[in-house]
């Protein structure tokens, strides 16, 4: 099939970050050295994105404010004619910074939430003071008057506080709030029993976001992700692999997904050695799950595969252990049933500890 | 979309030709809108200044088209902008 040019492109720029939530997707390998990409070089991947198709750029790691060179490369990705988003923790960003992005052209700023009071946010971020810093720097963001989009992952220990949360968005002055219900990736598979919420949160955030959009219409828009084990119908991933988006990983590799590191068998190319578009459209990675004809039993014959493409191959691998198999999620799925169980039996594990992050402490900037 | 409002394209939403795919997009907050001619029109007009009752009459004299038949095609597309937060409406 012939795919089409890409959309957006998530560059991680860095796997380093001075929080460790446990729902992180980065690979939870990070132990292995990464030789992150230079200055230069992420200019050049910025300048072949826009050529390839790419309109919007999103910075994110890690903290992608623990790049020292972070101003240039939002210039450069500018230069390149790419709307450019930072998505970061705050952390790292003063308000010099933050005036000095403004004028190298940055476009919009996603704040992530980790919980809605000090005593939440730092607990689930695992950095003591963080939130009180966030909240200084949403300020700066405020007064400088980026578009800011707030991001929420909600699971079974900070649900409740999506009222707040909501309240904080409209007083910060964001337009947009992201609320994502964590899904089990990375860090996050190691941290089921801990986060999992439970069936009734699930349907308690459904109906809150309902609820919001009404309310805050035309003042907030409220994109939201649901659970996802609770579901009857997967996600469309990606919104169908390699089809619209990419990531670039810290050191060059270049993902269909930020998850696609967990299917074993699969082998990514690097734009230290490639073209981006090359990659996009030849590589053995991206066009794996293109189209349908992959799909096996009960995907190939439903009348929704070109709805939610089988969902996500990497719960699929995750879960069934073979990523061409129906996401689990899937009501048609054979394990659906095994699924919502386990869901429910992460939900009940009550006083399941956190697993932390654990940071790539060899990562190292290049120096340029 | 009242043709008394004025509308408004804010900080962060800013018209972009896409030489890939041959088009105009309005590029916004982690979302890329691909506009028609008539949506491209109208927001090339957008000023901050002028109602939009004044843009559709100039449109109108631009093209020779109808001043009503250019508000009905276009002030949902507007409304929608601004429910997505995309265009603000200034007093």
């Amino acid at each position: 099939m012939t795919a089409p040019p890409p959309i957006a492109m998530l560059a991680e720029l860095t796997h380093r970050c001075p929080l460790s939530c446990p729902y992180c997707s980065n690979p939870v390998e990070l132990a292995r050295l990464d030789q992150e990409l230079d200055t230069e070089t992420w200019a050049r991947v910025f300048r072949e994105a826009a050529d390839l198709g790419v309109l919007q750029l999103h910075l994110s790691g890690g903290e992608p404010a623990s790049r020292r060179d972070l101003t240039h490369l939002v210039r450069a990705a500018r230069d390149a004619g790419l709307y450019t988003n930072l998505i970061t923790s705050g952390i790292g960003l003063s308000q010099q910074r933050l005036a000095e992005l403004d004028e190298a052209g940055l476009d919009h700023v996603q704040l992530s939430l980790q919980g809605t009071n000090p005593e939440m946010a730092d607990e689930i971020g695992g950095y003591k003071g963080g939130f009180k810093r966030k909240m200084q720097v949403a300020e700066w963001i405020g007064a400088i008057g980026f578009p800011l989009t707030l991001n929420v992952v909600l699971h079974r220990r900070n649900l409740h506080q999506l009222p707040r949360a909501l309240e904080m968005a409209v007083e910060m002055g964001a337009r947009r709030i992201e609320v994502a219900t964590v899904q089990f990736h990375g860090w996050a598979l190691q941290n089921r029993d801990a986060l999992m919420p439970t069936r009734e949160q699930a349907k308690e955030a459904m109906a809150t976001v309902a609820q919001a959009r009404k309310d805050l219409k035309g003042t907030l828009v409220v994109d939201f992700v649901p659970a996802d084990y609770h579901d009857d119908f997967p996600k469309r991933c990606m919104g169908g692999w390699g089809t619209s988006g990419l990531n670039v990983a810290p050191d060059g590799e270049v993902l269909p997904c930020h998850a696609a590191q967990s299917i074993p068998h699969m082998t990514f190319d690097n734009v230290r050695e490639k073209p981006l578009k090359d990659i996009w459209y030849k590589s053995s990675s991206f066009n794996a799950y293109r189209g349908t004809e992959w799909m096996q039993e009960p995907c190939q014959s439903c009348d929704r595969k070109t709805v939610d493409f089988g969902g996500c191959r990497c719960q699929a691998m995750a879960i069934v252990g073979d990523a061409s198999a129906t996401d689990p999620v899937c009501i048609k799925s054979p394990h659906h049933a095994a699924l919502q169980a386990q869901a429910d039996a992460h939900s009940a594990k009550v006083d399941a500890p956190l697993t932390y992050r654990v940071g790539p402490v060899k990562a190292r900037e290049p120096v340029t | 979309m009242l043709a008394t409002e004025v509308p408004a394209i804010p900080r962060g939403v800013r018209l972009h030709f896409d030489r890939v795919r041959d088009a105009w997009v309005l590029l916004a907050p982690e979302r890329a809108v691909t506009l028609d001619p008539i949506g491209h029109a109208i927001l090339s007009e957008v000023d901050g200044r002028r109602s939009f009752g004044e843009i559709i009459k100039e449109l109108a004299a631009k093209y020779n088209a109808p001043a009503d038949q250019i508000q009905a095609d276009s002030g949902g597309f507007l409304d929608a902008l601004c429910n997505r937060r995309f265009l603000d409406v200034v007093t």
